[in-house]
């Protein structure tokens, strides 16, 4: 935990690339998400990108290694979606904290691996929160505003589970990341603080919210400032922003975090706009291209990849910032 | 207690960054020791406004949110939201505002005050909101550990926290109490808590002077010597407080309150008290309070005299007095002439007018200046108001009419002058405008609104009237040379005359900018159909005082063209847009959606039996029986006041506006009705019916048969919900039921027109414009009068029915009376079926026009369908194989056909 402050005071981190893009690779059958242990499951389970980490584990390790090689300093867990509401979807409510216990056991043995290879670069592991598929500020019916499919009570629960599996199986950080809606964020860091006083441990936590179009605001409707405030009531070691954009895209909302922020700040954007065939073809030197302008402008303390991106991507980036300083910090966060 | 200084744990410079009281909603509220004063708007606290309380007990979050919205809008950086009474459930009403607030953006982008009493609400409340709130409030009353706990969870929620100045002994209320408590409750935050000490604001209690009471009279001086101690030894928090408590005793006088107020804060500000809830409306600019109430306010706000309560209460008697005499107060006629021209104007007072246009004229060279001079300066004053929204529409008219008046008694001046010296100039207007309703229809009260206010603005207006065709329009346009010109309609055939109108201005090389308005223009059909048939700028205005900075911009010298191309741009991206979206819809075939119709259970079902069949005649009908009819709230929207009647009447923006023309429109209905000034007739029939082949209802009357043709929806529906069409409320002919239909005509609209006219002759806009207005609504009251008793009476469907007028606005009566033109059978063509089968235009004289609007435009056609499951519903996009096979059930060609659903036809 100290360790990682001071790397970043340091260095430039480099968060790793897309889970999902990686996977899409193996060419998973249904049988293969199923395993044996879920043989005779009654939901389908393809597309349970979360479970491989339970039932293809070797694959979830050997993407971890994939990012690490090409230089990433940080690795995400496969476990976007590993909370109960998202979990719903696939009746699999009680298999969260063991899918999260289990994605960060994976993740950490590989970070293990190569920091004894590399002592002079740990390696860490940030635990993946996901925004769920559900918004606790808007409602999925237009015809009834005052109505949400999800409660500020429903998603702590959840979170909370999912971060103690998290924090169980070996994660050093946590990130909260996809932030669509700021009160999905707000019910996981009360859930986190929980943990906190609970245990009496300190957890780095990783903020990371998404811009979805050009209105520069988030899906619930937040401009990048309003959100940035709005999630620093408790002490965090990164803000930053995710997906939804291409790197070229993120700049000006980077922008305002470097201006009103002392945190250092992270971005992890997509490979590039989708095209016409919602598929992501930015190649690594295009978005390595973007990325040194968020280096030029010190914009930036963590920086990797999301939607698209793969070890290439990494390796572009990972290359690339090694020649630059990081964005200064405020030497100390005050916290409670 | 240590100083607390040491305790801090972070200053400024560790973290480099400033600590600031940083608040969120949708956009950021960051409070710096620069920002102004912090108003909190309070009227969405039940126990602060009746009102608001009164609508949320009665579940009316609908208007509950406008009250939140006019805060906003009105200035309010942060609204505080209480739900604490005895008779609500707090929590639930809290949850439920809350979340209906956060769907709303141009409420949402302010920060929330959470406030309530109760723990458990201001938690509820924490769990709804996204951004950073605050909560208002906690104190020590129950002692540390609660406060403590409570203090985390806030934090842990993200919130920044209002604490009293209250302890285990009570609410602090001397200035020793106010700083122990306050350095207490920092002390404990801060170090035990790790609160940050920016999101800590202190209420340090207001409470009222001047009560009489020797141990009050120090109340408002000990808050601010609080105030200040605070903000010296508390680093970083802010200061807060309810500002109208302190006046509390002068309930009653708001002329020494609003002093009060304003005497205080200046004070309270200068100690530091960064934000608060006060009331704008109740506070006088304190450079503007009169230096006699000045110093009797500050001696007792300050304390600094014995006896100071009593002197302003005897100064405050003369206060009072002063006021009731200013309501006959004629003082302002002993001012300069202009201040009295222009007050004339903006109040709308002609009574003295011709008096004060004559003294002008005599001071004059030439008559003209007059009106270039005194005249225009005063209406650039009402122009101004109303353009920042502190006048309203009604009295805009209103100073039109005194304009009008004085422009008329300096005409005769104007032409002598010209007869005497030809060369002189004849005053020049800031533009000319040709304003006209499109042919084929008869609508023009907005038409005629927009016009009034861009004279006022010194446009000409060259105004054709209604139903002008397109040739006399290029005609005028040409002659008159005119700089813009302005189309109006209301109903759907229009928007095809104003296409055809652009094409014809295209042709013919006009380059004057087009303006589009009326209730069925909207921006995308400009955008989509109209726009891309004039190269030149075309814009939509649909309210007045959007016309004028339109208009303005449209003719303005310099930046003209850059704001042309400005609305071509947007315009362009506007289409595009809407395009694409309008793509992402999914539409059936019509054989597919009539085989998901609207599948009613017929074979349990026995249509009531008509207690009369066959067509009624109603002539001069007793107008004074619709007045308990009437439905305001449209009357007040088309002024552009907007809000519920009568709710409306009270409204803290346009009440007092709303009231007075309230008030005008009363005692013109009365005349109305008294010199049954207008002629309602009314007709209706009730047939035997049948729906056949789906989409048709046939209906026999005597021995003759009649078809009316009904449009199905082709939306593609989400499974479950059908493809509806009107003929679906009647039995299908092949169930062997025996179902009716009924069909009218009503029209309070004989003798509008010549009334109209005649108040336009004597230069009286205002009353013009009104008594169309009073017509429409008349017209519907007969509608919906005539529609109670069918259902009562001659049809008898529903005879047990008891519902109050407010009941049958919701429509919560059984069945429904669509009219062909709106959402739920838009092709107007019907109503030539109706016309036959009731024989309307010999009947009653309601006539139809080229495009099937009626005349008198006050009257009202539309069918009945008494079966309980019938319900309004919008037809919404159809596709083009019911164009074809409307075409041939109608026996139209297929292009006829076509141009009369245009509106209707999806794109794609």
């Amino acid at each position: 935990m100290e360790k990682l402050k001071e790397i970043l005071k340091e260095r430039i981190l480099v968060l790793d690339g897309a889970m999902g893009t990686m996977l899409q690779r193996y060419k998973f059958t249904e049988e293969d998400f199923r395993g044996t242990r879920f043989k005779d499951w009654p939901s389908p389970l393809k597309g349970n990108n979360d479970l491989l980490s339970l039932t293809q584990p070797k694959a979830i390790a050997e993407v971890h290694s994939r990012y690490f090689e090409a230089g990433a300093d940080i690795a995400e867990t496969n476990t976007f979606s590993g909370t109960t509401i998202a979990m719903a979807d696939y009746g699999m409510e009680e298999l969260v904290y063991e899918l999260n216990y289990e994605s960060a056991r994976i993740a950490k043995e590989v970070a293990r691996e190569f920091t004894s290879k590399t002592p002079e670069k740990p390696r860490f592991v940030a635990g993946s929160m996901g925004p769920t598929n559900r918004t606790a500020s808007m409602s999925p019916d237009v015809n009834d505003p005052g109505f949400r499919a999800v409660s500020f009570e429903e998603l702590r629960r959840a979170y909370k589970e999912q971060a103690e599996g998290l924090l169980d199986g070996g994660a050093d950080m946590l990130l909260v990341e996809t932030v669509f809606d700021t009160l999905n964020a707000k019910a996981a860091l009360f859930a986190i603080e929980e943990i906190k006083s609970e245990r009496n441990i300190e957890v780095p936590i990783m903020i990371s919210g998404t811009i979805t179009d050009a209105s520069g605001r988030t899906l619930s409707g937040q401009t990048a400032e309003a959100f940035l405030i709005s999630v620093s009531h408790i002490p965090i070691l990164s803000i930053g922003f995710n997906c939804a954009l291409g790197a070229n895209q993120l700049i000006p909302h980077l922008e305002v975090l470097a201006a009103k922020t002392n945190h250092a700040i992270s971005a992890h954007p997509n490979a590039g706009l989708p095209n016409a065939f919602g598929e992501y073809d930015e190649t690594p030197e295009q978005m390595a291209l973007q990325i040194k302008e968020y280096l030029d402008k010190k914009l930036v303390n963590i920086v990797g990849g999301c939607c698209g991106t793969n070890p290439d991507h990494i390796k572009a980036i990972a290359d690339l910032v090694k020649e630059f300083d990081p964005r200064p910090i405020a030497a100390e966060n005050y916290s409670a | 207690m240590s100083s607390n200084d040491k305790n801090i744990s972070t200053s400024d410079s560790q973290t480099g960054q400033p600590r600031y009281l940083k608040l969120s909603g949708l956009e950021p509220l960051v409070i710096t020791p620069e920002s102004n004063f912090i108003n909190v708007g309070e009227r969405t606290n039940v126990a602060g406004s009746k009102k608001f309380l009164r609508l949320v007990k009665e579940g009316n979050f609908e208007e509950a949110l406008d009250i939140a919205r006019h805060q906003v809008e009105g200035g309010a950086q942060i609204i505080d939201i209480n739900m604490d009474d005895g008779l609500i459930d707090g929590k639930e009403a809290m949850v439920t505002f809350l979340n209906l607030i956060m769907a709303e953006p141009d409420i949402a982008r302010v920060p929330i005050m959470i406030d309530s009493s109760k723990w458990e609400i201001i938690e509820a409340g924490l769990r709804c909101v996204q951004g950073k709130c605050v909560v208002n409030s906690i104190s020590l009353k129950e002692g540390e550990e609660e406060f403590i706990n409570q203090a985390r969870l806030i934090r842990r929620y993200g919130a920044a926290v209002i604490i009293m100045a209250f302890d285990e002994v009570g609410q602090a209320d001397n200035y020793q109490r106010r700083i122990d408590i306050a350095k207490r409750s920092y002390d404990i935050l801060v170090n035990q808590v790790k609160f940050p000490p920016e999101d800590i604001i202190f209420d340090l209690n207001i409470f009222p002077v001047a009560t009489g009471m020797e141990e009050h009279k120090r109340n408002a001086l000990d808050f601010i010597e609080a105030t200040k101690w605070v903000r010296e030894h508390l680093p970083h928090c802010s200061v807060s407080g309810g500002v109208s408590n302190v006046s509390f005793s002068f309930r009653g006088n708001n002329a020494v309150r609003e002093a009060m107020h304003s005497v205080f804060l200046y004070h309270a500000i200068q100690a530091g008290m960064n934000m608060g809830i006060v009331n704008p409306a109740m506070l006088e600019v304190y450079d503007d309070i009169p230096k006699d109430l000045l110093e009797h306010v500050e001696d007792v706000i300050l304390n600094r005299k014995e006896d100071a309560t009593e002197r302003l209460l005897e100064f405050a008697e003369t206060v009072i007095g002063k006021e009731k005499e200013s309501k006959v107060d004629l003082s302002w006629r002993e001012q300069p002439l202009q201040d009295r021209i222009t007050r004339a104007l903006v109040k709308g007072i002609d009574q003295f007018i011709e008096e004060d246009v004559e003294t002008a004229r005599q001071l004059a060279d030439k008559p003209i200046e007059v009106i270039e001079g005194q005249l225009m300066t005063g209406m650039n004053v009402v122009g101004d108001l109303f353009g920042s929204g502190k006048m309203f529409l009604p009295q805009v008219v209103k100073s039109a009419r005194v304009m009008k008046k004085a422009v008329a008694y300096l005409l005769p001046f104007i032409e002598e002058e010209k007869r005497n010296n030809p060369d002189s100039d004849g005053g020049k207007t800031a533009g000319k405008i040709l304003m006209a309703t499109v042919k084929g229809d008869v609508h023009d009260i907005g038409k005629n609104i927009v016009g009034v206010v861009l004279a006022c603005n010194n446009y000409e207006i060259v105004d054709l009237g209604v139903m002008v065709p397109p040739e006399i329009i290029i005609q005028k346009a040409k002659e008159e040379q005119v700089d813009i010109i302005g189309l109006s309609g209301l109903i759907t055939p229009s928007l095809d005359e104003m296409v055809f109108l652009a094409k014809e201005m295209e042709r013919q090389q006009f380059k004057v900018p087009l303006l589009i308005g009326g209730a069925t223009t909207s921006k995308a059909h400009t955008a989509v159909k109209i726009d891309t048939q004039y190269s030149r700028a075309v814009v939509h205005v649909n309210d007045a005082s959007r016309a004028v900075t339109v208009v303005g911009d449209l003719l303005q010298k310099d930046k003209a063209e850059r704001y042309k191309k400005a609305i071509k741009l947007d315009y362009e991206s506007f289409r595009e847009k809407f395009l694409e979206r309008s793509k992402k819809k999914t539409y059936i075939p019509l054989e597919e959606a009539r085989k998901n119709k609207l599948g009613l259970a017929w074979k349990s079902f026995t249509p009531t039996v008509p207690n009369k069949l066959g067509i009624q005649v109603i002539s001069d009908f007793e107008l004074g029986k619709l007045q308990e009819f009437i439905d305001w709230t449209p009357f007040f929207r088309s002024w552009e006041l907007h809000g519920k009647y009568p709710e409306i009447l009270t409204d803290d923006i346009v009440g007092t506006q709303a009231t007075e023309l309230f008030n005008d429109a009363q005692a013109m209905l009365k005349r109305i009705i008294d010199e049954r000034l207008f002629e309602a007739r009314g007709i209706f029939g009730i047939f035997r019916a049948n729906s056949i082949e789906d989409d048709d209802i046939e209906v026999v009357h005597q021995d003759s048969t009649k078809i009316f043709r009904t449009l199905r929806q082709q939306l593609k529906k989400r499974p479950g919900a059908p493809n509806m069409a009107l003929a679906d409320f009647i039995a299908p002919k092949d169930s062997g039921i025996s179902d009716y239909i009924g069909c009218f005509c009503v029209s309070t609209g004989f003798g509008t027109d010549e009334l109209a006219e005649q108040f336009r002759k004597d230069l009286d806009d205002y009353n013009s414009i009104l008594i169309k207005a009073l017509a429409d609504r008349l017209a519907e009251a007969f509608a919906e009068y005539l529609h109670r008793e069918v259902r009562l009476d001659h049809w008898g469907y529903a005879s047990g029915e008891d519902l109050n007028n407010e009941a049958l606005i919701k429509e919560e009566y059984k069945g429904i009376r669509p009219a062909p033109g709106y959402p739920a059978c838009p092709d107007h063509l019907e109503k030539l079926t109706i016309w036959e089968l009731l024989e309307v235009k010999d009947k009653i004289g309601v006539k139809l026009t080229d495009s099937l609007a009626m005349w008198p435009a006050a009257s009202v056609s539309g069918y009945y369908f008494a079966h309980p499951e019938s319900r309004y519903f919008g037809l919404g996009k159809i596709k083009e194989d019911q164009v074809r096979d409307f075409s041939k059930r109608k026996g139209l060609s297929y292009d006829e056909a076509k141009k009369w659903l245009a509106p209707n036809l999806s794109e794609d």
